[in-house]
């Protein structure tokens, strides 16, 4: 879609960096122009009618003129804040490792509205969410299949044949399941648990709204969270920093706010649930 | 410009400049041209500043402020309150708040905020030698006085949670409010939210 010299639209703010004076560097996923640098001039001034509107992971309506170098944000005006992300260190870590998978799978300027509306429905459960680590696997399956590297989680990626629901292998070169005979097709597949298996199928056919609502154990959680790195390193080659973040939150686990929920497990789970306390504590 | 037509000794200048943060490649070379015409002393003066600024200056090993004695001079300022401790992310804000002239305990900079997104973690800034200093010192109150951004919002959930549990010292930071000359309709939710919170009797 060609742009006009100066163009309305709705973005989240992905990153942003000091600029000039008292400028900010902006780098925006729109919902009609897919990634895009803009500079919001005085932004880190705090008297500026831009400052509270162009914060990381907020949501605003822009007005935007193209420049000779670099587009100048003209207006910003906040439509969603998430403000819980700012209040809970655990949080904003989840929100920067979505805000930072987005950027990472994104070219500039690659329009893509069901993102747009993937990556701010996920700030929003982010914010709200007792389950962020639920919440984290559906993000990234859900942003897998837009972009055209849905995981096959019902055929063997080798032979095709059916997959039942029990211990497999993941492929992430051939991008999905390996049945047990076909596990010499990849040599580097992981092992993936029946469980595992069950609970990607379900979040991967699923809206939140049916999702959200999964326990699992944290053994599962974490199987899960590993093949799911797995992949996802495998088709970026490189770690997400956010992700290691994470990992060095947790060394302090006892000092922050657990990523899950306390409470029974339920649903998709099918061996018997072990004491509650086990299964969400770190160590 | 093409950058066989320069000497090479005005090309490395225009290089320089445009690794410094907001120079672009034009105000770059425009930099160097001023440079290369002005009078007297000043290309001279300025290298020499430069020469000084790395040769000359150190960080306190006290509150990690730059300084060229170490400890710095607030640090050995007797008419300080020395049981005031403000925690800044960035040498400027020193400056920033001394120019208030409303604060008159002792500083201790961090060197940065934390970032997921950048990966820069609590051991990438002097948090454990705050943590040191306080174990060590005898301060009655912790002044975080982080920026009003995500990074210094996580920074001081992070403080906030580690010097939770020193005994005998009080925590406290900056009000979130409304800017001097800010009219109301313009102030985003978040400020407005955190001023309600934050409001005073009258
Ligand atoms: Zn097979
Ligand atoms: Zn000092």
């Amino acid at each position: 879609m060609p742009r006009e010299r100066t163009y309305r639209t709705e973005a989240i703010v992905l990153r942003r960096s000091d600029f000039g004076e008292a400028d900010r560097l902006l780098t925006l996923f729109s919902r009609e122009y897919g990634k895009v640098r803009a500079i919001a001039k005085g932004a880190r001034k705090p008297q500026s009618r831009k400052t509270g509107h162009v914060e990381l992971f907020m949501r605003t309506r822009f007005l935007v003129a193209e420049g000779r170098n670099l587009d100048i944000v003209t207006q910003a005006e906040m439509v969603e804040g998430y403000n819980r992300l700012r209040d809970d260190l655990v949080r904003t870590t989840y929100a920067s490792y979505a805000v930072e998978l987005l950027d990472r799978f994104t070219a500039d300027e690659d329009r893509n509205p069901q993102l747009y509306d993937l990556l701010s429905d996920t700030l929003r459960s982010l914010a709200n969410t007792d389950n962020m680590l639920l919440a984290a696997r559906f993000y990234e399956l859900h942003l897998l299949s837009l972009l055209g590297y849905r995981p096959q989680l019902f055929k063997c990626v080798s032979c095709g044949e059916g997959i039942e629901e029990q211990d497999q292998y993941y492929s992430a070169e051939l991008g999905g399941l390996l049945c047990p005979n076909c596990r010499q097709a990849d040599l580097k597949a992981h092992e993936i648990s029946g469980a595992a298996v069950k609970v990607l199928r379900f979040l991967q056919t699923r809206q939140w709204q049916a999702a959200q609502n999964l326990r699992l154990r944290r053994e599962l959680h974490t199987e899960l969270e590993e093949v799911m790195y797995y992949y996802l390193t495998y088709i970026l080659e490189r770690n997400l920093k956010s992700a290691d973040f994470l990992q060095r939150l947790r060394r302090e686990a006892r000092l922050f706010a657990t990523e899950v929920a306390r409470g029974p497990t339920t649903a998709i789970e099918d061996r018997p649930q072990p004491d509650s306390d086990q299964e969400i504590e770190y160590e | 410009m093409a950058s066989n037509v320069l000497p090479r000794s005005v090309q490395r200048l225009i290089d320089e400049f445009a690794r410094l943060p907001g120079i672009g490649p034009k105000s770059a070379a425009r930099l160097t041209f001023y440079l290369l015409r002005a009078a007297g002393d000043q290309a001279l003066d300025l290298s020499a500043a430069l020469h000084d600024l790395k040769e000359k200056t150190t960080l306190c090993s006290n509150c990690f402020n730059i300084t060229e004695q170490d400890p710095c001079a607030i640090c050995l300022d007797d008419n300080r309150q020395r049981e005031l401790l403000c925690v800044v992310e960035e040498p400027l804000d020193v400056v920033a708040l001394e120019r208030s002239r409303a604060y008159k305990g002792l500083y201790h900079v961090l060197h940065g905020a934390i970032s997921p997104v950048e990966g820069i973690g609590p051991e990438d800034l002097k948090i454990e030698e705050l943590m040191n200093r306080l174990q060590h010192g005898d301060f009655g109150e912790v002044i975080i006085a982080t920026n009003a951004t995500l990074e210094g919002d996580a920074t001081t959930l992070y403080l906030q949670r580690r010097l939770a549990g020193i005994e005998g010292l009080r925590l406290t930071r900056l009000a979130r409010g409304l800017s001097v000359g800010g009219d109301l309709e313009y102030t985003d939710d978040i400020t407005l939210t955190r001023a309600l919170e934050g409001r005073q009797s009258l």
